[in-house]
């Protein structure tokens, strides 16, 4: 068994006979068959000594268990680390970042608190997996939808800890943004409420996020400073309708107007739903990666010769169909004096959807979890073996056509100097407002020799990427260093500052050490290692 | 006597049996459940968004065996308990493990005698 380093085998079974008592010997795992399920089945690192395993899990059913959990480890000064539904795939799975710490799984804490049909609002625990929700949403004849990523069987709770975004209105779909008052267990054990949660018999802890003095809900993102234990979030009324169009352009040198005008358009309400900007002339060989954008003069040949778009923008409209058609018609209006520019309609679908609708949507933009996205991975484009999986590279990108063409080119001309597979490539993804990301899907292998090879590769990707000023919003364990390095304003003082607040709050450095770059104390010297 | 004997052990029996067969039709009914819930969205058969012809976990297995076995694992009775649970405990391709805690013992044997059951 790997136990924790630097700690006796008889402390560490101790507190394991401790957690027994609070959860029942059925909830603590230490068996090697158990154990593998806490593997990170997407690791860079398979099978390799720097693999990081767990050393026990245990799972709790109630706030009260977690606050026990937590004071048995931090009395013994053994590492947890807590998952919700430990679906993290690509950015870790349900490993912990340190080796040998106990999985905290909450899986079974599955309980919708609350859904407030006035308010818009959700009160859940992690364990709410978005497929539970969306069941609890259907059974209780809810008037409210939610925004799911693409695999629905995470939570609505660890996916927002981690940042994650999906497809559905803006405000929504960054799943962070929706995040409405927190519950945490605090390393000592004691229960922290955010926002208007902090005030004994207030009804509005999801309704206003902010309560009094400086907004503590950051702590919680992608940190490892609690345990979260109750999330609220606000929920989108379910439209009428939505109607999906785009706006194509025929010359290389459009790009620019038209995500301008675009972004006018989202910040000024005029359109609602996931922007997506797309080059159908480089997508012709592989529709999930962008080819390298070529010289103007060229890209418009290409466009001239195949009568492909050199780039187009799909907008989606979600409220009643009289508004949403004259939002509609009013943004062709804005783009009409580009030469050549065409519109399409190219969808219209009344809510709640039928069941013929619903074979020909993408599920996730009306927040219904599936996991049809997993078709995409094991349908395989290129010649790299899909079915090992894969991480999210992610990368920060500003939001204007100068951003996409940079992004694109920066991003393949690494690619190709260094030897690096993608199988899925988008320049411009827009879960959260206000910026481009960049995606790429890096294929992983159960080889620790190209595994190794690789992660060479993303570290070199991440630090040209920085050199460019695009940093990382999520990433998987391996490289969490690494991308926390490259937020080096100030000489690290964001690193520094968040080092200071764990070592305030979770002095004995006990909660998920090593997340996101911040290390407690007593292993801050050697990353963990 | 002996009458009375013999009659006892076999109403018995017939009571056992049908206590049997009604707890493994109700472990039938919970497994097809927690198919439904864990599985289909993969696994299931019909149609995937987006145009696909199958469901992603459908699909792999439709090119793995190419026609010798059923894609759609509700039309396999070759998944007793103990090959599901190596599968499901321990992943396979894109398909990680799952958990004891999401997904019992209990809750494997129960999906294998759904899937045992003839169509
Ligand atoms: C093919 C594919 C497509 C994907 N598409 C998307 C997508 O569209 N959008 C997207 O966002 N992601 C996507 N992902 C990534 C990932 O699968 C999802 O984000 C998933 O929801 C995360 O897992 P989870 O919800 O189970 O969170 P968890 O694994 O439970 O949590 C994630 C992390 O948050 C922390 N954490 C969780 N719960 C707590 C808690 N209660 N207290 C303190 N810390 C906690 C832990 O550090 C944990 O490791 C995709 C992955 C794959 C493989």
């Amino acid at each position: 068994m790997t136990i924790p380093s630097g700690m006796t085998e008889a402390t560490f079974a101790d507190g394991l006979a401790a957690m027994r008592d609070v959860v029942g010997a059925e909830w603590v795992f230490d068996q090697p068959a158990d154990l593998n399920t806490y593997r990170d089945f997407y690791s860079v690192f398979w099978g390799e000594p720097e693999e990081r395993l767990a050393s026990a899990a245990a799972a709790p059913a109630n706030v009260e268990q977690v606050q026990a959990l937590v004071r048995i480890a931090n009395e013994r000064r053994i590492p947890i680390y807590p998952i919700s539904t430990g679906r993290n795939l690509g950015y870790g799975g349900s490993a912990p970042v340190l080796s040998g710490s106990v999985v905290l799984d909450l899986k079974r804490m599955d309980r919708v608190l609350e859904v407030n049909e006035d308010n818009c609002s959700c009160l859940v625990e992690p364990g709410v997996s978005f497929f539970d929700m969306y069941r609890h949403l259907r059974e209780s004849g809810s008037k409210l939808m939610m925004s799911v990523p693409d695999p629905g069987w995470g939570s609505l709770v660890g996916n927002a800890l981690d940042s994650g975004g999906g497809y559905t209105v803006a405000g929504y779909r960054g799943h962070w943004e929706a995040v409405c008052g927190i519950e945490a267990v605090m390393p000592d054990g004691e229960l922290l409420r955010t926002g208007m949660g902090a005030l004994p018999g207030s009804e509005t802890w999801q309704q206003y996020r902010l309560g009094i003095g400086p907004c503590l809900d950051g702590l919680f993102r992608q940190s490892s400073l609690g345990v979260v234990t109750k999330m609220g979030f606000w929920l989108y009324p379910m439209p009428e309708s939505m109607l999906s169009a785009s706006v194509s352009v025929m010359r290389f040198e459009d790009l620019e107007e038209l995500v301008r005008i675009a972004n006018e358009l989202e910040y000024g309400n005029v359109f609602n739903g996931m922007p997506g900007f797309s080059s159908p002339v480089l997508a012709r060989e592989n529709p999930i990666v962008m080819s390298m954008v070529p010289e103007p003069e060229v890209m418009n040949a290409m466009v001239a010769e195949t009568g492909l778009p050199a780039w187009s923008f799909a907008s989606n409209f979600y409220g009643p169909e009289r508004v949403v058609r004259e939002q509609w018609a009013y943004m062709q209006s804005r783009f009409a004096h580009i030469p050549g520019v065409r519109f399409a309609e190219t969808g219209f679908v009344r809510l709640p959807l039928t069941p013929e609708d619903m074979e020909r949507i993408h599920k996730p933009r009306f927040g219904i979890p599936s996991l049809e996205i997993f078709s995409v991975g094991s349908r395989g484009y290129g010649d790299f073996n899909p079915s090992d999986g894969h991480i999210w590279f992610s990368a920060v990108i500003p939001r204007s056509g100068q951003g996409i063409i940079a992004a694109n080119r920066v991003m393949r001309a690494e690619c190709e100097r260094l030897g690096l597979d993608l199988f899925m490539f988008v320049p411009s993804v827009t879960c959260w407002t206000r910026s481009f990301v960049l995606f790429a899907a890096v294929p992983v292998y159960k080889d620790a020799t190209r595994n190794r090879e690789l992660r060479d590769k993303v570290r070199e990707v991440i630090a040209t990427c920085a050199s460019h000023g695009w940093g990382e919003y999520r990433c998987p364990p391996a490289f969490m260093d690494n991308v926390m390095d490259a937020y080096s304003f100030g000489e690290h003082k964001l690193r520094r500052v968040n080092e200071a607040i764990k070592d305030a709050l979770d002095p004995n450095g006990v909660l998920s050490a090593g997340r996101y770059g911040v290390w407690p104390r007593h292993l801050r010297e050697g990353r963990g290692a | 006597m002996k009458w009375l004997y013999l009659a006892l052990p076999l109403s018995a029996l017939a009571v056992t049996a049908s206590v049997a067969a009604q707890s493994q039709g109700s472990q039938a009914q919970r497994g097809q459940q927690l198919f439904t819930h864990f599985c289909a969205p993969c696994h299931g058969q019909g149609a995937g968004d987006d145009r696909s012809d199958m469901l992603p976990g459908t699909a792999a297995l439709a090119r793995r065996y190419q026609g010798a076995k059923p894609a759609a694992l509700e039309l396999r009775t070759d998944l007793p308990a103990p090959v599901l649970t190596l599968f499901v405990r321990r992943g396979v391709g894109p398909m990680p493990a799952f958990r004891p805690s999401e997904l019992s013992d209990a809750d494997v044997a129960a999906i294998a005698a759904y899937l045992a059951q003839p169509d």
